[in-house]
C-alpha cells in the first residue's frame, strides 16, 4: 500500500461541524457522507491504491466549487479533485480527511464558434463528448486518450493527456486556449481564451499537467480542427517486439509522420481482438496500426511508402483497412486494450514511460528480460510513434507477493526509461505511482523548485497534496506539506 | 479487481460467481460513460462502476443491504449498455441480479413498495389478471391527474394510470396453444414465445409474427404450459417466481418435437430466456442441460427471419422509419444489425437517432418503479428520435413501445412493417 500523509486530528476531530458547512454550500444530492456511499470513491482508474475520504462534493456550478474551496481553505481541508476517475497514475485518490470535489455534474457544452474554431466547456464533459458535439459539421477535438469515451477534460487538462493520435496533432497542451480555474482561496480567474497565446507569463502552460495541485479547473476553451477528408488504418504484423521495434524507429526516421503510430504485442493483439473482432493478426508477435490521412491520392502514397519501409522488417503481413468500419474496429481494440487485457489478467498496472524512439528494440528486448526474472506477463500497448511506452504488468491482486513484485517491476522499467534519456511518464501524470520516482528523474533542488511553485498557488499544501512529489518529513521540505 | 471474500463464503455458487464477475472488473471506469443514469444524476454511485463497488462491498461483508445502497441499485435500469461499452467483459447483468435477490432477501421495503412490488410481480406475468387490472386502470386513467403530492408513491401511481392504455385490446385467438400450419411447403418449425404483458398490451404483434412467418412457409407452435418469460420476477428480484416460469416454458418447449428455433419478438424476455443456461447452472444435470438447449434454440423474431430469408411482396411505401434500438436487444443479446437490414429490404429509409445507446426508460417495471428518472429518459429518447424527422418509429420490443407511444409519431413493432411488406394489413396509425 502506498504511503499516505497522516491525517490531520483537527480536520478529523471536526468532522460533523465541517460536514454540515459543506452541505450548506452545496445542493440537497451535492453532498456524500455515508461511510457505505464514499467507498466507490475510494479509488480510481489505479485499483490497486484506495483510501475512503471524509466526503464527496459533487458541485454543479463554478460558484460552488469556489465556496467549497474557500471553506476548505479556511478549514484547513484537503481537497482531491477527481473528473470521471480514470487516473492510472492514482491523481485521484482520496486522503482519509479530504473532501474529493468530483467535476462530473459540470457536463455541459457552453459555447460552439465555428468561425474562430474553439468550444468553452465544463470540465465534466467527456473527451468524446467535445467531438460528438462538433462532428455533425466535420470538425473534431483532437487529443484522443484511449479513455476519451469517459474521461473528462478537466481531467486531460491537469495531466495533460495524450493519446494515439497526438503523434500529428500535439497533446493537450498544444490544442488549450484558455481556463477558468479556483483557487484554493476561492478566487475565480479567467486564463487565456478564443485567441492564441495570452500576454505575460505562461500560465496556460503552467496549469497543463499541474495534476490538480495548483488549482481545480471548472471550464475549458479548446481549439476543435476540421476533420481530414479521409483517413485508412495499415495493421503490419511482425515476428517479434524488436523487429516491430526497429520498424518504428525506421519509419519515424524517415520523416514521414503517420497520424498514428501504435504498437501491441501478442498478449494485447490476442485480448483485443476478443474484444473487438478487428481482424487483427493473431499469428504475430508483435503489431503496429499505422494510421495515415488527407485526400485519397495523399492516403496511397503514404501507404506506399510505409508499406516499403515495413516490408525491409520481414512483416508476417500488412493489411490496409477496407471500410471505415474497419477502421473503427481497429481503433475499438486499440482504445479498449487496457480494459480487454482484464480478459487474460484480473489485475494490471499499467506503466507510461517515454523513451527515444531509437531505443525502442533495446527497451523492449530489456522489458521481455525483466518480466522473466520477476515471473510476471506483461502486455505491450503503446504510442510507438512518441516512443511513450504502455506495459501492462499483469498480476494477481488477491495474492499479495505477486502485487509487490508488479510494483518492483514497474518501478525498474521506469528507472530504465530515464536511463536510456527518456521519462517517467508521458501522459498519464506521476500521481501517486511514479511519486517515488521523481527522485530518479530529478535532483533534490529541481524538486525542490517545483515545490515551492505548488506553495505559491496553495501555501498549506491542501490541493491534491500527496501527489507528484516524494512524501517528506515537512522540517526537511521546509513546507507543511505532510502532518 | 481485488476481491474480499472468505472460502466459506466462495462456496455458495451465487457468490462464486459474482466473485468471478468482480475479477473480471479492472475498474477503467469506461462504462460510466455510456451509463443513462450516470448521464442524468453526474454521481458514480449511479453508475456501473459505483454499483459495482457498492455491490462488491455488500456481499464481501455480508452486511444486509443499507436503504442508500439499495436506492442506488434500484435506479439501475439493467438496460447493460455497460456491457456493450465493457473492454473486459464484465457480466454486470448476473452481478446486479444476484445483487437484486440479496436485497429481496436481506432489505425489507416500506410498505408501500412492497405491495406495488408485489402486485407487479403477480399482475404482469398472467394474461387474464392483468387484462381486468388494465381494464380498471382505464376507468380510474382520469383520476390519475388528482393524486397530489411529490411523494414517490403518489409519482408512481399517476405514473401507472398514465401507462394504462385508454383502451384494452380483446383477447387474440393466438394465446391458446395450438399449431399454425405454413402455407405451402414446411420449411421450418418454430415455437412462438406469446409473452406476458405484451399479448395484453399489443395482440397485433403476436398475430403480425404469426401471419409473416406461416407465409413464408414456417409452422409456428404456441406450446402448452409456455407463459412468462420470468423476466420481470426476476428483475425486481424474485428468484423462486421466476425459476418457476422458467421451469414451465423449458418443459413446454422441451416436449415440441423438431424445432428448429423458439422465436421471440419481445427482446426483454429474448435476452432471460437466452440466458436459461445461466439461471439453471446450480440445478441438477437433467434440468440444466435442458435449458441450456432451449437457450441455444432461442432467437429473437429478426434474427430468425435474417437466417431464414425475407422478401417483401409490396412495393417499397416511401416511408422513413427511425429505428429504436431496444437495450435488452442491442444490449442484452447484441443484436443490432439485423432490425435494419430487413427494413431497409422491407423498402423503409431507415434513420438512427443520435444516442441510440441510451435506453428509454422502460426497461421492464422501472418506468413504473422509478418514474421520474424513466420521465426524464424518456423525453430524452423522443427529442432524439423525432429529430430525425421520420414518418414513424419502429422498435423490437412491447415496453420500448408502450413507452415511446403517445406522442405525435406513430411507434409499431418491426415485425408488424416486416409483415406488412410482405403482404399483411397496414398497422394501424402508420400513414400512407
Amino acid at each position: 500500500m502506498i504511503r499516505q500523509p497522516g491525517s490531520k486530528p483537527e480536520v478529523m476531530g471536526r468532522r460533523i461541524h465541517i460536514l454540515a458547512g459543506l452541505r450548506a454550500l452545496l445542493p440537497e444530492t451535492g453532498l456524500i457522507t455515508e461511510p457505505n456511499l464514499l467507498k466507490p470513491y475510494e479509488t480510481d482508474g489505479l485499483s490497486a491504491y484506495r483510501q475512503v475520504p471524509l466526503a464527496v462534493a459533487l458541485p454543479e456550478t463554478t460558484e460552488q466549487v469556489a465556496a467549497v474551496l474557500k471553506y476548505c481553505h479556511q478549514n484547513g481541508v484537503r481537497v482531491v479533485p477527481r473528473g470521471a476517475g480514470t487516473s492510472l497514475s492514482g491523481g485521484a485518490l482520496p486522503m482519509e480527511d479530504s473532501v474529493v470535489v468530483g467535476m462530473m455534474r459540470m457536463n455541459q457544452i457552453l459555447d460552439i464558434d465555428y468561425p474562430d474554431r474553439c468550444a468553452v466547456v465544463q470540465a465534466g464533459v467527456t473527451n468524446i463528448g467535445i467531438t460528438n458535439a462538433v462532428s455533425e459539421n466535420g470538425f473534431f477535438y483532437a487529443p484522443d486518450p484511449s479513455s476519451q469515451l469517459a474521461c473528462m477534460i478537466g481531467g486531460n487538462v491537469n495531466m495533460n493527456s495524450g493519446g494515439a493520435h497526438c503523434l500529428k496533432y500535439g497533446v493537450t497542451a498544444n490544442n488549450l486556449l484558455g481556463l477558468k480555474i479556483v483557487t484554493i482561496d476561492g478566487d475565480i480567474i479567467d486564463i487565456g481564451g478564443a485567441h492564441l497565446d495570452a500576454a505575460g507569463y505562461d500560465w496556460l502552460g503552467l496549469l497543463t499537467g499541474s495534476e490538480g495541485m495548483l488549482a481545480i479547473v471548472t471550464e475549458v476553451t479548446v481549439r476543435i480542427l476540421r476533420g481530414p477528408e479521409g483517413a485508412r488504418a495499415m495493421l503490419a504484423a511482425f515476428g517479434s517486439n524488436e523487429i516491430a521495434g526497429a520498424a518504428v524507429d525506421a519509419i519515424i526516421s524517415s520523416g514521414i509522420i503517420p497520424v498514428a503510430l501504435e504498437f501491441m504485442d501478442r498478449p494485447a493483439i490476442h485480448a483485443c481482438e476478443a474484444f473487438a473482432h478487428a481482424g487483427y493478426p493473431l499469428d504475430a508477435e508483435a503489431m503496429l496500426i499505422i494510421e495515415v490521412e488527407g485526400s485519397a491520392e495523399e492516403q496511397d502514397r503514404l501507404l506506399g511508402q510505409l508499406s516499403a519501409i515495413c516490408q525491409r522488417f520481414d512483416p508476417l503481413s500488412l493489411k490496409v483497412s477496407q471500410s471505415p468500419e474497419e477502421s473503427l474496429a481497429i481503433w475499438k481494440g486499440r482504445k479498449g486494450a487496457f480494459g480487454a487485457v482484464g480478459r487474460i489478467s484480473p489485475d494490471y498496472l499499467c506503466m507510461d514511460g517515454t523513451i527515444p524512439t531509437s531505443q525502442l528494440p533495446h527497451v523492449l528486448r530489456r522489458i521481455q528480460e525483466m518480466s522473466d526474472s520477476y515471473g510476471l506477463k506483461v502486455a505491450n500497448i503503446f504510442h510507438a510513434g512518441d516512443g511513450n511506452l504502455h506495459p501492462l504488468i499483469m498480476f494477481d491482486a488477491n495474492d499479495p507477493s505477486s502485487f509487490h513484485k508488479a510494483e518492483e517491476f514497474g518501478a525498474d522499467i521506469l528507472k530504465l526509461c530515464v536511463e536510456v534519456g527518456g521519462c517517467l511518464t508521458g501522459e498519464h501524470g506521476v500521481g501517486v505511482e511514479k511519486r517515488d520516482l521523481m527522485q530518479v528523474q530529478f535532483h533534490a533542488h529541481e524538486l525542490q523548485q517545483q515545490r515551492e511553485i505548488k506553495s505559491a498557488f496553495d501555501p498549506d499544501w491542501l490541493l491534491n497534496p500527496s501527489k507528484v512529489f516524494p512524501l517528506l518529513e515537512p522540517e526537511a521540505a521546509g513546507l507543511p506539506q505532510a502532518a | 479487481m481485488q476481491t474480499n471474500f472468505t472460502a466459506e463464503q466462495l462456496r455458495d455458487p451465487d457468490t462464486a460467481s459474482s466473485n468471478a464477475v468482480l475479477r473480471t472488473c479492472v475498474h477503467c471506469g469506461f462504462c460510466t460513460a455510456t451509463c443513462p443514469t450516470f448521464l442524468l444524476l453526474g454521481d458514480e454511485l449511479d453508475s456501473p462502476r459505483g454499483r459495482i463497488y457498492l455491490i462488491k462491498d455488500m456481499l464481501e461483508t455480508g452486511r444486509p443491504a443499507t436503504e442508500e445502497v439499495v436506492r442506488h441499485v434500484d435506479r439501475c435500469l439493467s438496460c447493460l449498455s455497460c456491457m456493450t461499452t465493457c473492454p473486459s467483459g464484465v457480466n454486470y447483468m448476473h452481478l446486479v441480479d444476484h445483487a437484486r435477490t440479496y436485497i429481496e432477501q436481506t432489505y425489507r421495503r416500506p410498505l408501500p413498495e412492497r405491495w406495488l412490488r408485489a402486485l407487479l410481480g403477480v399482475l404482469l406475468p398472467r394474461p387474464a389478471l392483468f387484462r381486468l387490472a388494465l381494464t380498471g386502470a382505464r376507468f380510474a386513467r382520469p383520476l390519475g391527474r388528482l393524486v397530489p403530492g411529490q411523494s414517490m408513491l403518489a409519482q408512481r401511481i399517476r405514473a401507472m394510470l398514465a401507462l394504462a392504455p385508454a383502451t384494452v385490446p380483446p383477447p387474440s385467438p393466438v394465446e391458446r396453444p395450438r399449431v399454425y400450419p405454413a402455407e405451402g411447403t414446411r420449411k421450418a418449425r418454430v415455437a412462438l414465445m406469446t409473452g406476458c404483458a405484451q399479448q395484453v398490451l399489443m395482440p397485433r404483434i403476436n398475430d403480425a409474427t404469426i401471419r409473416l412467418l406461416t407465409r413464408l412457409g414456417v409452422e409456428v407452435v404456441v406450446a402448452k404450459g409456455a407463459g412468462c418469460c420470468g423476466a420481470l420476477n426476476h428483475h425486481i428480484g424474485q428468484h423462486e417466481r421466476a425459476m418457476a416460469l422458467a421451469r414451465a416454458n423449458i418443459d413446454a418447449w422441451s416436449a415440441e418435437p423438431d424445432l428448429d428455433a423458439i422465436v421471440i419478438n419481445a427482446s426483454g424476455c429474448g435476452t432471460t430466456v437466452k440466458d436459461y443456461g445461466f439461471m439453471f447452472r446450480s440445478e441438477p444435470e437433467s434440468w440444466r442441460v435442458k435449458a441450456e438447449a432451449i437457450a441455444g434454440l432461442t432467437l429473437d423474431i429478426t434474427q430468425f427471419l435474417s437466417r431464414f430469408g425475407y422478401t417483401p411482396s409490396r412495393e417499397a411505401p416511401g416511408l422513413t422509419v427511425a429505428y429504436h434500438s431496444a437495450c435488452s436487444l442491442q444490449h442484452g443479446q447484441q443484436v443490432t444489425a439485423e432490425p435494419k437490414t430487413l427494413l431497409k429490404q422491407a423498402g423503409f429509409g431507415v434513420v438512427e437517432p443520435r444516442e441510440p445507446h441510451i435506453c428509454c426508460g422502460s426497461a421492464g417495471t422501472y418506468n413504473l418503479l422509478q418514474p421520474e428518472i424513466a420521465g426524464r429518459l424518456r423525453d430524452r429518447k423522443l427529442g432524439n428520435l423525432k429529430a430525425t424527422k421520420p414518418d414513424l418509429i419502429a422498435a423490437g420490443n412491447i415496453g420500448c413501445i408502450t413507452q415511446l407511444s403517445g406522442d405525435d409519431v406513430p411507434v409499431v413493432h418491426t415485425v408488424e412493417l416486416l409483415d406488412w411488406m410482405a403482404g399483411g394489413p397496414r398497422p394501424p396509425g402508420v400513414p400512407d
